[in-house]
């Protein structure tokens, strides 16, 4: 699916101070029977947001919510960029997990470190994942929860920084692969569609040397 | 001379399309495997693009995280998973993919049936929209989990854009004591580099223990590196592996068999190969281990105690600790062996094939349930797993001992149907994730090898395997 090209923004940090957020937190199983890519957002973090128990296809108006939980603090309203702990996404592939955090209204996510198949699933739908250094992150964690008023991020994906209220410039590393992709809100399936005839020239060389991948399944 | 390589090195050489400017790798995929929960989206999106697959016969379909594990002639009866396992049915139809559906007694979790069938080869890319697709690499294949997107790309294309992986070599020598098993090594290597110990990485699982394994075992080792963090596992090809693929129903046949049988012995990894990381684990040391968290590694040998998060220094690891300890409604120091146990699930891509349910029940052989067991259960991986286990009598051992024995699927592994655990319930579980609400919205999952689970539906908690 092609995806919009990420725009720079000022966004308000949302400080989930928890390590090895696993994608059955983000998104529940219940919600994976859904046939949709859209829809998620209410249910993001089901578990933790709410306290009774979440149900597919059960509107989410006037559910009782955790008090609890970070991201029902007023402070954190309408915040978009989501700092957290080491190995976020790590567990299940289900791409079900940045579709909830990006129909929540997230753009950016910084952490110390990113599970490998969600970090692939969140760019694929133009989310940012942000890697710091653990002692950054620290920082960003004081700088978000202390006072009334919200941290808040310049990201300017176009430079590779973010400006951070009250910490300064970061620069930031991108794969520029990625750093591409989200610029330009690419279809990467278009993409690859552009080198047919190459995939075309791969199978057939190796329709000769591992003919058993080709030969009809009994 | 060219310079050693290791055999991720040339799986992944041999299947470079090409490289682009930024040094991504067009990557071919050989085979997928497509279940009903992270694939409607794909084919939603290759049909809005007008896009049809690119080789319907490369993938193989099945529905398992849904399917009901009772009374299956009466078919799903919540709506919503029916619904996700007919537009299953109805996709590969519609675009001529291969599915075995409920009915067929080839059904069952993806990741027990590609090996069965011989769709698992030796050498090859495989991919899934399921983070277990690490399993396949005991097989010397690059198998590793992908999202919705990506399936919707190898469906179009047969490939993925894609960064090599580092390599990590993962050595466990020496023999492993009476009783313990690949889950314990597995478990055991999770407790060492921790959960996010292999990010970055392939595993390379190597050694004496590690060869010892049966083909079976080795799935078990190579399913969990996915909970080390690593998106790949695997293992070097050789005779227990070509003596497992032969004669499997889609593996190649007759000369052809034996001319892709040289091959795959030639991708062992090159004496000298470099790896970015190397670790080695004692096999002797490895006790029966328990997870006693909510993260795979927060795991024990089966005679530890809870930690305290009082003595641990690192604040995050102490907090983590804290959740844990909440969650799971446990006390620091307590013994493994004391904490009570409701329910016991033994099943899954983990630990759901044939050699995992005779050594759970050679453990329950002649035993009962223990009274305060509310219930046991036996999932077997696919209809093949079930048919072989009461060809061999293990249902009679299981009911006779007071256990269900079930029809095949993923089941309480992650409670997507309607096998689950209610809030507070404390479960031996031989799956591979113990996150909260994993079994059920709060739920306490240990995971335990099946051995290890068996004991403890017996005892009523968890026993040291090798003392009974």
């Amino acid at each position: 699916m092609p995806m919009q090209p990420f725009e720079n923004f000022r966004g308000i940090v949302l400080p989930l101070d928890r390590a090895n957020v696993d994608t059955d937190a983000i998104i529940p199983k219940q919600f994976l029977k859904s046939i949709q890519r859209t829809g998620f957002g209410p249910n993001l973090f089901d578990e933790w947001r709410y306290l009774d128990r979440g149900e597919p296809g059960q509107s989410c108006v006037g559910r009782p919510l955790n008090p609890d939980f970070v991201l029902n603090d007023p402070k954190y309203a309408g915040a978009d960029i989501l700092l957290a702990r080491h190995n976020f996404g790590c567990g299940s592939s289900r791409e079900h997990a940045p579709w909830a955090l990006a129909d929540h209204g997230f753009r950016v996510l910084i952490a110390p470190s990113f599970a490998d198949i969600f970090h692939q699933n969140a760019i694929k739908n133009g989310l940012l994942p942000v890697v710091l250094d653990e002692a950054v992150v620290d920082r960003l964690f004081e700088l978000a929860t202390a006072g009334d008023a919200p941290l808040t991020i310049d990201v300017d994906l176009h430079n590779l920084t973010l400006d951070a209220a009250g910490f300064g410039v970061i620069e930031i590393a991108i794969d520029p692969f990625h750093h591409h992709c989200l610029i330009h809100g690419l279809d990467d399936i278009g993409l690859t569609l552009t080198h047919a005839d190459e995939i075309a020239a791969y199978e057939a060389r190796r329709r000769t040397e591992t003919p058993w991948l080709f030969a009809a399944a009994n | 001379m060219a310079s050693p390589r290791t055999l991720y090195d040339k799986i992944w050489d041999a299947h470079v399309v090409r490289i682009d400017e930024h040094g991504t790798s067009l990557l071919y995929i050989d085979r997928q495997l497509v279940h009903e929960v992270t694939s409607p989206q794909a084919f939603e999106g290759l049909r809005l693009a007008g896009r049809t697959p690119r080789r319907p016969e490369a993938n193989l379909a099945v529905p398992d995280h849904n399917v009901p594990t009772t009374d299956r002639h009466l078919g799903i009866t919540d709506p919503v998973s029916r619904l996700q396992v007919e537009t299953l049915g109805a996709n590969c139809r519609e675009l001529g993919i291969r599915i075995f559906d409920m009915a067929d007694k080839r059904q069952g979790i993806v990741h027990v049936i590609g090996p069965e069938e011989g769709f698992t080869l030796p050498g090859i890319t495989m991919v899934c929209g399921d983070s277990h697709t690490s399993t396949h690499g005991a097989f010397g294949a690059l198998a590793f989990g992908v999202g919705t997107s990506e399936v919707e790309h190898v469906l179009a294309t047969q490939c993925l854009m894609q960064k090599k992986s580092k390599a990590m070599l993962v050595s466990v020598d020496g023999e492993l004591g009476r009783g313990v098993t690949a889950k314990d090594i597995v478990l055991a290597v999770i407790g060492e580099i921790g959960t996010a110990g292999g990010t970055g990485h392939v595993i390379e699982y190597a050694g004496d223990a590690i060869r010892a394994l049966s083909m079976e075992g080795r799935m078990t080792v190579c399913n969990m590196a996915i909970e080390a963090g690593a998106r790949a596992g695997i293992i070097g090809i050789d005779q227990k592996t070509i003596d497992y693929v032969r004669g499997r129903p889609m593996a190649p046949q007759g000369a052809l068999f034996e001319q892709a049988a040289d091959y795959w012995l030639s991708l062992n990894s090159d004496p000298g190969a470099a790896y970015d990381r190397v670790v080695h684990l004692d096999a002797a040391s490895i006790r029966p281990q328990v997870t006693w968290g909510t993260s795979p590694e927060m795991v024990l040998p089966v005679d530890g105690a809870v930690p305290d998060p009082d003595e641990i220094p690192d604040p995050v690891k102490a907090g983590s600790y804290r959740h844990a300890l909440a969650y799971m409604g446990l006390a620091p120091g307590t013994a493994i062996g004391e904490i009570p146990l409701d329910k016991v699930f033994i099943g899954s891509c983990t630990n759901g094939r044939i050699e995992d349910l005779r050594a759970a029940a050679e453990v329950a052989k002649g035993g009962k349930v223990a009274p305060s067991i509310k219930l046991a259960m036996v999932v077997p991986g696919s209809g093949l797993v079930k048919e072989q286990a009461e060809a061999e009598g293990l249902d009679r051992v299981f009911l006779d001992a007071g256990f269900e024995w079930r029809e095949p699927g993923c089941s309480m592994c992650l409670a997507m149907n309607a096998d689950k655990l209610e809030p507070g319930e404390r479960c031996a579980s031989t799956s591979n994730r113990n996150f909260e609400g994993r079994q059920g919205q709060g739920g306490r999952t240990h995971l335990v090898s099946p051995a290890m689970a068996a004991a403890a539906a017996i005892h009523g908690r968890f026993v040291d395997v090798r003392e009974i």
